[in-house]
């Protein structure tokens, strides 16, 4: 399945956002849900299983100067495998202008046993822009070992790099279930914090989360491993 | 033309840079109970030449790459009985601009693409220390190399960038450059599991050995990404990494400074 989605949000002057586009085709359907103080709030509804591997889906997110969004999911998304051979992907592609804030917080990826995933994210963010930016990938469904999946996030502020990474599990990511990736954790993910007006403390972990004051901008990353689907939620909600 | 005996040289644990004094996380790997054996031993080094390894040797490669466009540029300056078009030729056939000016400015673009790419802020502080030494040597040893472009960041500039540069003027070819950042990725944290768990030194140059392969593909691989724009630079990221990195720096006693 291919399919290509849409949001873009401008601010309407009376201090709340309007949502001027909001389109999408199934799998990839997106839904406004009751706006909170000034943040309109979509809800991406998958309208299908999957992703399937050979799948598509592309997802374009604007939010103009002083707008706000939120975007969540209804349900985890699960990569399954499909056509032999075949790749399915998730390619998310942000822009969020001076004084406008984008929350990104849908539930989370599972990468299913035998699945080929890529989950690409590219987000620009000017300078005076916010951003809070959930990443969650569970390797496996109960029990099973997670098919190939790889989770790339590259994130720039004020035109400079913020962040680049590129997570790879599965049977042709070396070592990522080892002591220098993953150690046996099921669960990983990262929360990007951005925000212009808040001083980046300095960096600490606890548990199995570590805050890390990013170099290119007003920024920090909490970057976590756990046990479980449940445990790493908690460690990412900052 | 490059010798062996340089590329040897520069691979060389005993290179004076310092290389002794880090253990490339595994130190915090083995407190945290991590690693304990010759097995999580190969496990841990197999995860890291894929994550920072693949990195670092991408980075070090793309800054041999600026390094080259412009040696070629002033090399063929330097001769007058070369046609006039032969720089312009180089820099197109290299796809790199050519110029102390491009060539700052691409070093100061692979050192910001770097950051970005190392959350951990421990992390960072390491390679920029690791460059701070590598460029001891390199200023001694190669004094006319062009170590001037490189970016004035505080702290420094990222070691793999310094290695770039270094292994340019000692005409290594990209690959080779490659090979000894993802090699000294492997090699570092191999000889200090040997001291840190009491492993037999025997077994664990076996490791390496099985590992060469990896070794070497890694390499090929980060001299390809080279030619790719900064942004599409190889970013493996180990979420392991970045935490062990940071309770490590908070230690007051440790036997390696990462």
């Amino acid at each position: 399945m291919r399919a290509h989605a849409r949001l873009v949000a401008r601010a309407d002057g009376r201090g709340g956002t309007a949502l001027v586009e909001l389109h999408g085709e199934t799998p990839l359907l997106l839904r406004q849900t009751p706006t909170d103080g000034g943040v309109a709030t979509v809800h991406l509804v998958g309208g299908a299983a999957g992703p399937l591997a050979g799948d598509d889906l592309r997802l374009e997110i604007e939010v103009g100067p002083g707008a706000a969004v939120r975007v969540h999911s209804v349900a985890a998304s699960i990569a399954l495998p499909g056509r032999k051979g075949a790749v399915s992907r998730m390619a998310v592609r942000a822009v969020v202008h001076a004084g406008a804030t984008l929350h990104w917080l849908p539930e989370q990826l599972v990468a299913a046993a035998g699945c080929a995933h890529l989950a690409e994210s590219r987000i620009e963010l000017a300078a005076g822009a916010s951003l809070r930016w959930r990443d969650e990938l569970i390797c496996g469904r109960y029990g099973e070992a997670p098919g190939g999946a790889v989770v790339h996030t590259q994130v720039d502020y004020a035109g400079r790099p913020l962040l680049r990474q590129s997570l790879a599990v599965g049977p042709h990511a070396p070592g990522w279930a080892g002591p220098a990736v993953l150690g046996g954790a099921l669960a990983t993910g990262s929360l990007l914090v951005v925000d212009p007006s808040l001083p980046a403390g300095p960096a600490a972990v606890e548990g199995g989360v570590a805050r890390l004051p990013l170099a290119g901008g007003p920024a920090t990353l909490w970057t976590a491993t756990a046990a479980d689907a449940h445990t790493l939620r908690a460690h990412l909600t900052g | 033309m490059a010798t062996p005996s340089l590329l040897l040289l520069l691979a060389d644990g005993r290179f004076p840079a310092g290389a002794h004094a880090h253990s490339g996380g595994l130190e915090a790997a083995v407190a945290a109970g991590r690693v304990t054996d010759l097995a999580s031993l190969e496990a841990f080094l197999a995860g890291r030449l894929a994550t920072a390894g693949l990195v670092g040797a991408a980075f070090a490669a793309a800054a041999h790459r600026a390094a080259v466009a412009e040696t070629a540029d002033s090399a063929n300056q330097a001769r007058p009985g070369r046609r006039s078009d032969a720089p312009a030729e180089t820099a197109a056939r290299s796809g790199a601009p050519a110029g102390p000016a491009a060539r700052s400015g691409a070093l100061a673009r692979l050192d910001a693409e770097l950051d970005a790419r190392t959350a951990a802020p421990a992390l960072r502080a390491v390679s920029r220390r690791q460059g701070r030494a590598l460029l001891r040597a390199g200023r001694t040893i190669w004094p006319d190399a062009p170590f001037a472009d490189l970016p004035a960041t505080p702290g420094g500039a990222h070691q793999p960038l310094v290695l770039g540069l270094l292994c340019a003027a000692a005409g290594l070819s990209r690959v080779e450059t490659a090979t000894i950042a993802a090699y000294g990725t492997l090699t570092g944290a191999a000889s200090a599991g040997v001291r840190l768990l009491g492993l037999d030194p025997y077994q664990v140059q076996a490791l390496l050995v099985g590992l060469a392969d990896a070794c070497d593909g890694t390499a090929a691989d980060a001299a390809r990404a080279a030619d790719d724009p900064p942004e599409r630079l190889p970013a493996a990221a180990a979420p392991l990494a970045d935490i062990h990195a940071e309770i490590h720096a908070t230690w007051e006693v440790r036997l390696f400074a990462s």
